[in-house]
């Protein structure tokens, strides 16, 4: 789940009673599950919390190229180095996807860049935590691609209909993701005492932060209120981060490593599993710029599209030379 | 007729194939998630992608091929860089952009015409991995040549940079035509080409494609080698191998 703490656009949702016709056949057409597509007729504030939800998560998709590529260069054998490629890959075509969607929603794939390099759009937090051992490789895939997935699976029904079409697509290729890291974190489970060490300390490190991608508790907003009532919003946040919980936990059994939670039980009368809430302190930080790596990653982005000016400034360049003398032939 | 084993300089000839492959993956794989826009990362990551692709294939024949019982991960991750057999080009550092594509285009339409060559090998197996790779190479060096051709005729800044990297990188192109007794041994073999004998058709394909960028290939044809033959390498391979190498390295025998 790349998109956190999405601002709905308005004031809450709106009374049936308050709404003009349009916006009333608009939530009809929601209600009966009938996709909006991008010349019908929507209200500005859903036009404007879906360019943060998929420009958010387009950032987020391509700022997550950073901590897996990371470890392309040191990936252990030829077989693990070409998935890790393609699974960075996929990632910045899952990032094309999204500023697509969004373009069709009236906003440039260089307006967006533009917004996330002066930091005016965030990207997902977990990104802001650091890889340090092979075995993060597979946690990434495990947890966070899984968690990414909780989310997005719902989001395949979103009533938006290039976002939905986007969404997918891009599961099909996350749980493949999601596979491929608990297939790394098999093998480390289960090789020498070194390679328990590292998957142990994956887990430690990235079980908080992904627990964290669902975002604080939003049981109380009227702004996740409206985000539901369109559609763009399924489930509640908590809701979710339950769900990856009693989903993970068996997982982590299975490899027999230890979730880093001294309160974490099975709760019969719940059915559901019990456990600790992450520190909402260091989440805030992270997205206010104080993450382990925010200022690497930023500065990443930002050396990438300055370094390139020149490529795009001298094919576009070409490509009206070439225009032109294609009219001077004629 | 008696045949002749010629397997220690198969494996020699498969090393060069599969080093080149395995050292230039490495290189572009170094893009991901940094490109200039992009597309051009989706384009970089698969052209990584393929010529590591390659590798496996042509390491895993030269691991056949020599009977030890090395496998293409031990002799990617295992050997030192007096055992690496690929041409200097490939693991000069990428530079800017400009300069990884102008390498890319250099390498790929050598490749290109080595891969049609052995396409007709004598070896089946030799043959049926060229028919594999051509088909991959054939979009890589159309791609490549394109952005040579792009920025070379781009604006002033791209142009100045394109043939910048050309100038640097041209010294190390006459390497990939040199023969030696491996070379000359394949090609008696029907196995594969004498290099020297691509490079006709290689400078025809280079005149056309920096004529249309506008950029100048140097007089000089003066060469840099020692990486095919693995008499030297640069000083870049060791740090290549440093990174790429390491977990294998560090943690001996271990299954990942």
């Amino acid at each position: 789940m790349y998109a956190q703490m999405i601002k709905t656009a308005g004031t809450g949702v709106k009374p049936r009673e308050e709404m003009t016709p349009e916006e009333a056949a608009f939530q009809d057409r929601i209600d009966a599950d009938i996709k909006i597509e991008p010349k019908d007729w929507m209200p500005d504030e859903y036009r404007a919390t879906l360019v943060r939800q998929i420009g958010q998560h387009a950032h987020s998709e391509i700022v997550g190229q950073l901590p897996e590529g990371n470890w392309i260069t040191r990936a252990p054998t030829l077989e693990r180095k070409a998935i890790l490629l393609a699974k960075v890959q996929d990632e910045a075509g899952h990032g094309l996807y999204l500023y697509c969607a969004a373009e069709t929603l009236g906003v440039s794939r260089d307006e967006l860049t533009e917004d996330l390099l002066s930091g005016r759009m965030k990207y997902s937090s977990i990104f802001n935590y650091p890889t340090l051992n092979w075995a993060d490789i597979g946690a990434v895939g495990w947890l966070v691609d899984g968690a990414a997935i909780m989310n997005q699976v719902p989001l395949q029904r979103t009533s938006y209909g290039p976002y939905s079409r986007a969404m997918i697509r891009i599961c099909k290729e996350e749980s493949f993701h999601q596979r491929q890291g608990y297939d790394i974190m098999m093998k480390m489970a289960q090789g020498t005492e070194a390679q328990k060490k590292m998957a142990q300390d994956a887990l430690n490190r990235f079980w908080y932060p992904s627990l964290m991608m669902f975002g604080p508790s939003d049981k109380e907003s009227v702004h996740s209120a409206q985000s539901m009532a369109w559609k763009i919003k399924i489930d509640s946040n908590d809701e979710l981060r339950q769900r990856f919980v009693d989903q993970t936990v068996p997982q982590a059994e299975y490899l027999g490593l230890t979730v880093p939670d001294d309160k974490l039980k099975w709760n019969e009368e719940r059915g559901h599993y019990d456990f600790s809430e992450p520190d909402w302190t260091e989440f805030f930080n992270v997205l206010k710029g104080k993450g382990p790596c925010n200022t690497e990653r930023m500065n990443g982005r930002k050396r990438a599209w300055e370094d390139g000016a020149w490529v795009r400034d001298g094919l576009m360049a070409h490509a009206q030379k070439r225009a032109a003398r294609k009219v001077a032939a004629e | 007729m008696a045949t002749k084993d010629h397997s220690a300089d198969l494996f020699e000839f498969l090393l060069r194939m599969g080093d080149n492959t395995l050292i230039l993956g490495h290189r572009v794989s170094e893009w991901c998630g940094h490109a200039p826009v992009l597309e051009e990362d989706i384009a970089l990551a698969n052209t990584a992608l393929d010529l590591i692709g390659q590798t496996q294939l042509w390491l895993g024949l030269a691991g056949e091929v020599e009977g030890q019982g090395r496998s293409a991960d031990d002799l990617a991750f295992l050997r030192d860089a007096w055992d690496f057999r690929n041409v200097l080009l490939v693991e000069l550092p990428n530079g800017d952009f400009g300069q990884t594509l102008m390498r890319q285009f250099l390498f790929d339409a050598w490749q290109e015409l080595m891969l049609d060559a052995l396409k007709g090998s004598s070896d089946a197996r030799v043959a049926e991995i060229a028919a594999k790779a051509a088909k991959e190479v054939a979009y890589h060096v159309e791609r490549s040549g394109d952005t040579v051709i792009g920025l070379g005729d781009g604006t002033e800044e791209s142009h100045a940079r394109m043939q910048a990297a050309l100038d640097y990188l041209y010294p190390y192109v006459g390497e990939m035509f040199e023969s030696d007794a491996v070379d000359a041994a394949m090609a008696q073999a029907g196995i594969a080409p004498d290099p020297a004998s691509l490079r006709d058709a290689y400078d025809a394909k280079l005149a056309a494609v920096m004529g249309e960028a506008t950029l100048s290939t140097p007089d000089d044809r003066f060469t840099h080698n020692g990486g095919r033959t693995g008499r030297m390498h640069t000083e870049h391979l060791g740090h290549i191998l440093t990174s790429m190498q390491w977990l294998q390295r560090a943690y001996p025998g271990a299954s990942w």
